[in-house]
């Protein structure tokens, strides 16, 4: 079962995602074109940085021996079908696949073996970074992955239930078309469960609650006018457009 | 005018004070039992770390070494999860297999209206009310890497133990005072704030937004002040409020 948030008619619904993706609202069916896709939890967002090893070579780092963990907040977060600001005058802006994991049930002091029981299920995000702005300090920090509109997430969550083994799903990347990246979850250098033992270790994980698995190899530039999708195997596929940050202000003007 | 946030027979309730010292109900009535304090913020909690004089003159010579090799430009920022905030009078657990947490006395500044890129001079316009925050640290012997296992930790952000209006207060003015057990421990002015109160809105909000409810912890000091379990922990702002709360053995917590 696939779950999502949209908002039609200026309401926000919960709702179930039916086989053609459309949605089904007071008993209306609407298109996945009719509504407007928001990300699909509302917990607490962690995000993995290096967690592929062959990532961390790509950016020149060892794999860390502890999880780099950092968060998110909401005003970064967007959904399905909508743009990305690339801010005017910057080098290198790209792109990253994710599969994240939504928590299901409050989670302390969770071991590995039973940590999968506190999945309710698995979305997809896009962690968009700007280079140019990373400092040494809190790096990654907020202002190169915490900007407005660089994190869209969905377009829905699926059930656990409904993916086999998330150890071993593709990950893909495509702008305009063109394959960009590819990789694959049993590359994580900290898997799911270690990972929700890891952070119940020390904090307090609640329903809804979110973990942006990191991304693998195949990091590329982009400009305004492109598309990127990204889409983990079994999971969903994201699509959104960059805008340039002039084009952004215009829009919200309106 | 201070408004709170209660627990009363299981459900939250807002409260006010009034000039008697009495709590008013939120349907009017007056609160006859003694409060159970939430925390009186509803959005994201960001601190802004490395904001204040006495911590940023202490790593003055390290901020041109391996691994920060440059003093830092914009705001370095961090996320207290909700996990960690708690209400005036609400035990902060010290965790089992810790050796030392530091208590981290501080304005909070809580947004009024979503403030994006607003300038300096407009910037206190966007804030609602100040109230007082303890941002609980392990202490920190690197700011390289996101702080989210020193600073997450549940039950690490004491707020309270309510809002005032900001009408009327000059935040360069405000003097915090940390005390443990009844002793004065620690002087934080916010006059010593690296980027003063309206010089950090304009700057964060240069690249992210700030939504209604969010609130910014100004800048912790040099961290001086060890807590034990056992203790009892007083964050006292003149014309704001007295956050205390007790601190207990994790295990006990539970």
């Amino acid at each position: 079962m696939k779950h999502a948030r949209i908002r039609y008619q200026g309401q926000t619904h919960n709702v179930m995602v039916n086989e053609d993706h459309s949605v089904t609202v007071n008993g209306q069916r609407l298109s996945a074109d009719d509504v407007t896709w928001l990300p699909p939890a509302q917990g607490t967002v962690f995000a993995l940085g290096l967690n592929y090893a062959d990532h961390a070579a790509e950016l020149a780092f060892k794999a860390p021996t502890e999880p780099l963990v950092f968060l998110k907040s909401p005003s970064t977060l967007t959904g399905h079908q909508q743009v990305s600001v690339r801010p005017d005058n910057v080098t290198y802006m790209h792109y990253e696949c994710e599969l994240v994991v939504i928590i299901g049930k409050t989670a302390r002091h969770v071991s590995r073996e039973h940590a999968m029981d506190y999945v309710a299920g698995y979305s997809v995000c896009n962690d968009y970074a700007v280079r140019d702005f990373l400092e040494n300090y809190y790096r990654p920090n907020l202002r190169v992955k915490n900007r407005d509109t660089l994190t869209p997430i969905g377009p829905w969550w699926v059930d656990k239930a409904d993916v086999a083994d998330p150890a071993n799903l593709t990950l893909r990347t495509w702008v305009n078309g063109k394959l960009t990246q590819q990789g694959n979850t049993r590359d994580m250098v900290f898997d799911i469960p270690f990972l929700i033992e890891y952070l119940s270790s020390f904090m307090t994980l609640s329903p809804g609650d979110m973990i942006a698995t990191g991304t693998p190899e195949g990091l590329a530039d982009v400009v305004p006018g492109d598309e990127v999708v990204v889409e983990v195997e079994g999971v969903g596929r994201l699509v959104n457009r960059i805008v340039s940050e002039t084009e952004y202000e215009n829009l919200r003007g309106r | 005018m201070a408004r709170g946030r209660i627990l009363l027979n299981r459900q939250v309730r807002d409260v006010t004070l009034q000039a008697d010292g009495n709590l008013l109900l939120d349907n009017g009535n007056p609160l006859l039992e003694s409060p159970q304090w939430l925390a009186p913020v509803t959005g994201t909690v960001y601190g802004a770390a490395l904001n204040h004089r006495s911590l940023v003159e202490s790593l003055a010579g390290a901020f041109e070494d391996a691994p920060y090799k440059a003093a830092p430009q914009a705001p370095v920022l961090f996320i207290k999860t909700s996990n960690t905030q708690i209400g005036h009078g609400a035990p902060i657990p010290f965790p089992a297999g810790v050796d030392r947490i530091q208590a981290g006395g501080a304005l909070g500044i809580v947004i009024g209206k979503t403030a994006r890129k607003v300038s300096a001079e407009q910037a206190l316009a966007y804030v609602a009310a100040y109230t007082v925050v303890n941002e609980v640290s392990q202490p920190e012997d690197s700011f390289y890497r996101p702080a989210v296992k020193a600073k997450c930790r549940d039950g690490f952000c004491p707020i309270g133990p309510w809002l005032i209006d900001a009408r009327r207060v000059d935040p360069n003015t405000l003097v915090v005072e940390t005390y443990v057990n009844g002793t004065l421990r620690e002087t934080n002015r916010c006059a010593d704030l690296v980027r003063s109160v309206p010089q950090l809105i304009a700057d964060i909000s240069g690249f992210m937004t700030l939504e209604p409810g969010d609130l910014l912890i100004a800048g912790t000091p040099l961290r001086s002040v060890d807590l034990q379990a056992g203790d009892t922990v007083t964050v006292a702002i003149d014309g704001i409020g007295r956050l205390e709360n007790p601190v207990i053995a994790e295990e006990a917590a539970r």
